[in-house]
């Protein structure tokens, strides 16, 4: 798993482990697009949550897009699928579709995990 | 298309259909795709399918101010938008007037990790807002199986595509899938069961060498409609559909003539030349003049102002053109002037169908009155005699039901019956001529018959036939004790009758000289006879007259002497008398 070594720090990451001793909120940016407050939804959320409190504590940041509110967002992203998690940062962009109540394929779609 | 056919294209009560504005589609779909409900087209790769979609939305946007959307599963906006600029649709502009959404959706499926639950509502989604944001009436989905490649459960797919085509017609939108065709399938995927309403299959068939684009409506529920297969093609003003079938024998018939533009060849034509709106073929062996027949009807039409369309299937413009300037016909100056228009091509460039089909549309363009087709023999290189024929008749039936007067050059092969015309085609036409070459003495000449003219009194003599450096001359043949002559054979039989003519006139002038010199013989010696004979009598009535003088002098003698002797009168008188009576008949 390569990835265009931008930082030095991000390098790191690359080893897939995670790196839970600096403090860095912007390093996993992640962005969850759900559409309303379905029981999927919640679902999807409350499993992300957990995992980066598991795996990335205090490194990452959740935002969470409702498309039913802004169906143009939609594009940016190419989301066709929901629950759809993209990983924005750090890059490539990586998208993992579905309620994420797979914990190891998540990690494994976030590159937390090596496959 | 007439009026007639037109009616046939009703929709049926109840089922609200859509036009879509593609020429000819709406034809053989009797009024369009099923207003709001998704119709299905399949085809094979390169089968025009995103063309059709594409050309659906922007008529559509353009023609009935319905906007559109059109999602794409394979090309970028960009891509799109280039590709069909080409074909004069400019989505940029559509799209900034809004009338026309483009959206990609790609998915990368290296990118993608799937756990757990999920459904495709964001696609839902981001197809509402596009409909919702312009209200558009039609969309287009290019294509769903894209679907199927990007995401791993199938299962999914399939159930969210059952829930997008409730969820289109809910919306009311008028809807096109495309589909790529399987094997055994209409799609790969099985689009097929999800769209019961309307499938179209697009096709691209190679056959010969020639490859020929055709549609099918598969399937369209609630409404009848034609299900042949139509060829259609794609040009520079996109899509065009042509539902060419046999329109059947309902044409007008005109008593209106035209002229063949051969003087004598009207003449021959009960002087009128042929009906309008008939069909005319012109048969002979190579070289006979057939074109140049065609030449000279065309140039008679441009002359009378009307627009004439030259299908020219073995020359170019530019030869025919010269060729025809060397026996004196100028086609050039009425291709200036707009009024005739040529279409060169090879038989061979496309198939039998879609010659067909560009001479409608480029008929339906040009609205000539005059349509010349040189040769149809030629179409025998793409299909064989039973569809030539079957599309000739087709050809035929729309000149007539236009009123359009039509020209077929045959080419018949010096070996058979000349009467045989290769695509036997003949009883369809309304008037045939001959054109053949007579071989004798060592040259060839050609003769020309007319073997019919429907409703016309039409002379049954074969005539010469000359090109001359003013265009086509017809003669009488000699016809006389010695056959039918022609060529140098003709002049010959002409120059001898004139010889003999001269001698029979020389020969009756000697005889009336002949006749002078003795009348005037004859009355030169009647002259010297009465001459002769005045002469003669003069010397009579002078000989009479002395005799008188004598006899008088006797009688007075007499007189004197019997006075003398005093005798008595009696005798005397006698004498006189006698005297008198020879006077009167010399006088006489």
């Amino acid at each position: 798993m390569k990835q265009t070594p931008t930082k030095k720090q991000r390098q790191k990451s690359t080893n897939g482990r995670p790196q839970a001793t600096s403090e860095e909120p912007d390093r996993w940016n992640l962005r969850l697009y759900v559409a309303g407050q379905t029981p999927r939804s919640v679902t999807a959320f409350r499993n992300l949550k957990d995992i980066c409190e598991e795996y990335l504590k205090g490194q990452y940041h959740i935002e969470v897009v409702d498309l039913m509110e802004n169906p143009t967002l939609a594009r940016g992203d190419q989301i066709l699928a929901v629950p759809t998690l993209v990983r924005k940062l750090p890059q490539p962009i990586r998208k993992i579709i579905g309620d994420l109540s797979n914990t190891e394929r998540v990690l494994v779609g976030l590159d937390i995990q090596p496959r | 298309m007439s009026r007639q056919n037109r009616r046939n294209f009703q929709p049926l009560k109840g089922l609200q259909k859509e036009r879509t504005g593609i020429p000819g589609f709406d034809e053989i779909t009797r009024g369009g795709l099923p207003a709001g409900r998704p119709t299905l087209v399949c085809g094979s790769a390169g089968a025009g399918k995103t063309l059709f979609a594409m050309e659906f939305l922007v008529r559509g946007a353009t023609l009935f101010n319905e906007p559109g959307v059109f999602i794409s599963f394979e090309e970028s906006d960009e891509e799109l938008a280039t590709n069909v600029a080409s074909l004069g649709f400019d989505l940029n502009e559509l799209i900034a007037e809004k009338k026309l959404i483009l959206d990609y959706v790609f998915i990368e499926r290296s990118e993608i990790e799937e756990t757990g639950e999920y459904d495709l509502e964001a696609l839902f989604l981001r197809l509402g807002y596009a409909i919702d944001s312009i209200g558009a009436k039609r969309v287009v989905l290019d294509t769903l199986e894209a679907l199927f490649a990007a995401l791993p459960n199938e299962a999914i797919v399939r159930a969210e595509l059952r829930r997008l085509f409730r969820w289109l017609k809910d919306k009311g939108v008028t809807a096109v899938i495309t589909g790529e065709r399987g094997d055994g399938k209409l799609t790969r995927y099985g689009l097929e069961e999800y769209v019961a309403d309307c499938v179209i299959l697009l096709d691209h068939r190679v056959q010969n060498q020639i490859s020929t684009r055709r549609i099918r409506i598969v399937k369209y529920r609630g409404t009848s409609h034609g299900t042949n297969e139509y060829p259609f093609f794609i040009d520079e003003k996109g899509l065009s559909v042509l539902p060419i079938t046999s329109l059947g024998l309902m044409h007008k018939a005109p008593t209106e003539h035209v002229s063949t533009g051969i003087e004598r060849l009207d003449t021959m034509l009960d002087g009128q030349g042929f009906y309008r709106g008939s069909s005319i073929l012109v048969s002979g062996t190579a070289g006979t003049g057939k074109s140049t027949i065609a030449a000279h009807f065309v140039a008679a039409a441009c002359q009378r102002g009307e627009r004439a369309l030259f299908f020219a299937f073995e020359e170019s413009q530019e030869q025919i053109i010269r060729n025809m300037r060397s026996i004196g016909i100028d086609l050039e100056k009425f291709v200036k002037k707009g009024l005739l228009e040529f279409h060169n091509a090879r038989p061979s460039a496309w198939g039998l169908e879609v010659h067909l089909a560009l001479v409608h549309k480029l008929i339906t363009e040009f609205n000539p009155t005059v349509v010349v087709v040189d040769p149809i023999t030629n179409f025998l290189a793409v299909g064989d005699r039973m569809e030539t024929k079957s599309m000739l008749t087709r050809l035929i039936d729309f000149l007539k039901s236009r009123q359009v007067t039509g020209m077929f050059t045959s080419l018949t092969s010096a070996a058979s019956e000349i009467e045989d015309s290769e695509v036997d085609v003949s009883s369809l036409m309304d008037a045939w001529l001959l054109v053949r070459t007579i071989e004798s003495n060592g040259e060839r000449n050609r003769g020309l018959y007319i073997l019919k003219a429907r409703g016309i009194a039409h002379s049954n003599q074969v005539r010469e036939f000359l090109l001359t450096d003013h265009g086509i001359e017809l003669i009488d043949a000699y016809i006389g004790s010695e056959g039918v002559l022609m060529g140098s054979a003709r002049s010959n039989q002409l120059a001898r009758e004139k010889v003999a003519e001269l001698e029979r006139g020389q020969v009756s002038a000697r005889k009336q000289r002949e006749l002078r010199r003795k009348q005037e013989l004859y009355e030169a010696q009647l002259q010297a006879l009465k001459s002769q004979y005045e002469t003669e009598r003069d010397a009579i009535l002078m000989e009479l007259d002395e005799e008188q003088k004598r006899l008088k002098e006797a009688a007075d003698q007499q007189l004197e002497i019997a006075r003398l002797r005093k005798a008595d009168n009696r005798g005397m008188k006698i004498d006189e008398n006698g005297a008198r009576k020879a006077r009167k008949g010399a006088a006489r």
